[in-house]
């Protein structure tokens, strides 16, 4: 066992571990915390797979912007334990059987997906240069697309945040 | 002097791989190791006197009303909408920026087109007056 | 003349003979690792007397003067008080992330340092994407203040903390695009290389116009993002008591204010090296005369020069001008400072696309 993997199963687990105190905690700070530690752990992936553009954009918009704004609707909510609203038990049991399905999608594509190695360390398809090159030559139209959702977003957002006129 | 470490651990020819975020553990480890210290130190030199006064949140000297878990006015919501938006443009700079000279005037007709978007977008957010405080 | 590299290469053939390779490694690490703390601490120490005695020349008053020559030893004193007095955590706060919240502000800082180049040839890691490694980083310590201003359970820390978290995001936009003109103009990530780039010129010289709005954009932005008057709301003192860290006692208190002083640092240190030319000197054209004896002063002195004239600069708007409100605040960044470092951006690689900078 290389340092590779040492590190790799090391980042695995705490990202699984991570993953599962998001769901498990009572408190949903307290579950954005966890999922900042998982974006920590699947950044650390990034590094051993030498992507590096990857866990750069991994750490600034999921890690520092996506995690703020998800830290500013929890705090717009009031989350006094007297207003929280009673759960149907119902609810409880489609929750899992959503989640059984879902899981299950996951391992026949898997299992489906065949054994592929993945080559650590190593390719340069991840440096930034590469990958501005592959964006701007081949995929110019997705990119211009991409703004056009982005667009769309904003519009959504102020309509949101701006109700009434 | 972590200057040799780089030395040590990679030549200059493979400076590009993941080896190269060796000296960051490290740095992360120290950084751990003097924080814990240092809150460890003031724990162990420090009194310890609790009582309920003392440890009541400040409100002015006050007596506490209800807590401070209390909703939020929605234009910090929109701020942060609007500001992951415009990390994500501001990320996609950051590929051009290293390529623009090969991309020559090609790539800049693309990243003109993109942020034509943004700032119709922002013109958008300006005329409905989204980002004014108040209403 | 000493210099920084000298001084390590010599550690450095020192260490290789008397040790193995591995040795040597692993006490090279544990050199830096103490080097880098022990700059954390001095700075700390440097920059909050350095606050407190430009404060007093700018209200013509002495200042501290009591404790060392001249009140020097000021800041240490007031950290062996803070190291002894009581960490509170108080009733209905958040335990775990109450206690948190500094952690992980120091440690931002601390990862922080990481990447700048102090002096030619010494720096502690040279990443090739060192500036957007610098902007990853610094984006996580805004969590951390949103973290202690929820933990505290306290009405005023919960404001600040949301007013610094919206104050922060917005003004990384324009910190952001301003260093990315420099960027352009470089065609590098790297920081050395963008220092090297500078050799014949310094990029605020070099760049015309557009370089000159980024760097004034840069540094409205960085005093923004670092919490420091005229931007700081997050502790507006006069209506929020103390903003995020109200309820934050001793130890605690002081890593706040720790990564605080490191964060305007950083910035400064990385305004630095990306408009002034990091540790490289100022030369004229082709006097030769002039331009040997700026090459005889050391190199650190160079970058700490212009480092400390930044922060120099931040401390001075701190006593100049009024605090603004929040919606001037959101304002002169959505309605100004964006529109105008975006058109900025797109300005600076036209014109590194002619070719029309030196």
């Amino acid at each position: 066992m290389n340092v590779t993997e040492i590190l790799f199963w090391i980042l695995s687990a705490l990202a699984i571990a991570s993953a599962l105190m998001v769901v498990l905690s009572k408190n949903p700070v307290h579950s954005v915390l966890w999922l900042i530690m998982v974006f920590f752990a699947i950044s650390g992936h990034y590094i051993l797979l030498n992507a590096q553009f990857l866990f750069i954009v991994n750490l600034i918009v999921y890690a520092g912007a996506i995690m703020v704004l998800f830290l500013f609707v929890i705090m717009l909510m009031n989350l006094n334990t007297d207003t929280e609203p009673q759960k149907n038990k119902w609810l409880k049991v489609a929750g899992v059987v959503a989640g059984g399905c879902l899981m299950l999608v996951f391992v026949a594509a898997l299992k489906s997906s065949g054994t592929q190695q993945v080559q650590m360390g190593e390719g340069n398809i991840g440096l930034i240069e590469n990958l501005g090159k592959a964006l701007f030559n081949e995929y110019v139209l997705p990119f211009e697309i991409s703004s056009v959702l982005f667009l769309s977003a904003m519009v959504g957002a102020v309509v949101i945040g701006k109700k009434g006129d | 002097m972590d200057l040799f470490l780089l030395q040590v651990t990679n030549t200059a020819a493979e400076a590009s791989t993941s080896a190269n975020y060796f000296p960051i553990g490290i740095q992360f480890l120290f950084a751990i190791v003097f924080v814990a210290v240092m809150i460890a130190l003031t724990h162990w030199l420090g009194p310890k006197r609790k009582t309920a006064d003392k440890l009541a949140n400040f409100e002015s000297g006050i007596e506490q009303v209800g807590n401070a878990r209390q909703p939020m006015a929605i234009k910090y919501f929109l701020v942060a909408i609007l500001f992951v938006l415009f990390d994500v443009e501001v990320i996609f700079f950051y590929p051009y920026a290293v390529n623009f000279k090969s991309l020559g005037w090609g790539g800049f007709a693309a990243v003109l087109m993109f942020v034509g978007f943004f700032l119709a977008g922002f013109y958008y957010i300006i005329k409905k007056g989204a980002l004014d405080w108040e209403d | 003349m000493w210099s920084f590299s000298k001084i390590a290469n010599i550690i450095h053939e020192w260490l290789s003979q008397t040790f193995n390779v591995t040795w040597t490694t692993i006490i090279e690490m544990v050199i830096a690792g103490v080097a880098v703390i022990s700059l954390f601490a001095v700075l700390g120490l440097v920059l909050v007397i350095m606050e407190r005695k430009v404060s007093a020349w700018m209200q013509i008053r002495l200042g501290p003067n009591r404790v060392g020559p001249k009140g020097l030893l000021q800041s240490l004193a007031d950290t062996l008080k803070l190291l002894v007095k009581e960490g509170m955590t108080p009733n209905g706060a958040d335990k775990f992330l109450f206690n948190l919240a500094p952690f992980i502000a120091m440690m931002v800082a601390m990862l922080l340092l990481a990447p700048i180049a102090f002096a030619k040839d010494f720096q502690l890691w040279d990443l090739n994407i060192g500036v957007l490694y610098v902007s990853a980083i610094s984006s996580i310590s805004v969590i951390s203040i949103l973290m202690a201003g929820w933990a505290s359970n306290n009405k005023y820390s919960l404001l600040g903390a949301m007013r610094s978290g919206a104050q922060i995001v917005s003004y990384e936009l324009s910190a952001g695009l301003s260093v990315l003109a420099i960027v352009v103009l470089t065609g590098s990530l790297q920081l050395s290389e963008i220092v090297n780039s500078q050799a014949n010129g310094w990029w605020i010289f070099k760049g015309h116009i557009p370089a000159i709005i980024a760097f004034i954009t840069f540094i409205i932005a960085v005093t923004a993002e670092t919490n420091r008057a005229p931007f700081d709301l997050a502790e507006a003192e006069s209506e929020l008591t103390a903003g995020f860290h109200t309820e934050y006692s001793g130890m605690k208190f002081a890593l706040f204010f720790l990564a605080e002083y490191a964060n305007v640092f950083i910035v400064c240190a990385i305004g630095a090296t990306l408009f002034l030319g990091g540790w490289m000197p100022f030369h004229i054209g082709n006097w030769n005369g002039f331009n040997n004896i700026m090459d005889w002063i050391p190199s650190s002195v160079w970058f700490f020069g212009k480092t400390f004239f930044l922060i120099f600069l931040i401390m001075w708007f701190r006593w100049t001008f009024p605090r603004l409100r929040i919606d001037q605040l959101l304002n002169l960044e959505w309605k100004y400072l964006l529109p105008i470092s975006m058109v900025n951006i797109l300005l600076v690689t036209a014109m590194a696309i002619l070719k029309w900078h030196f």
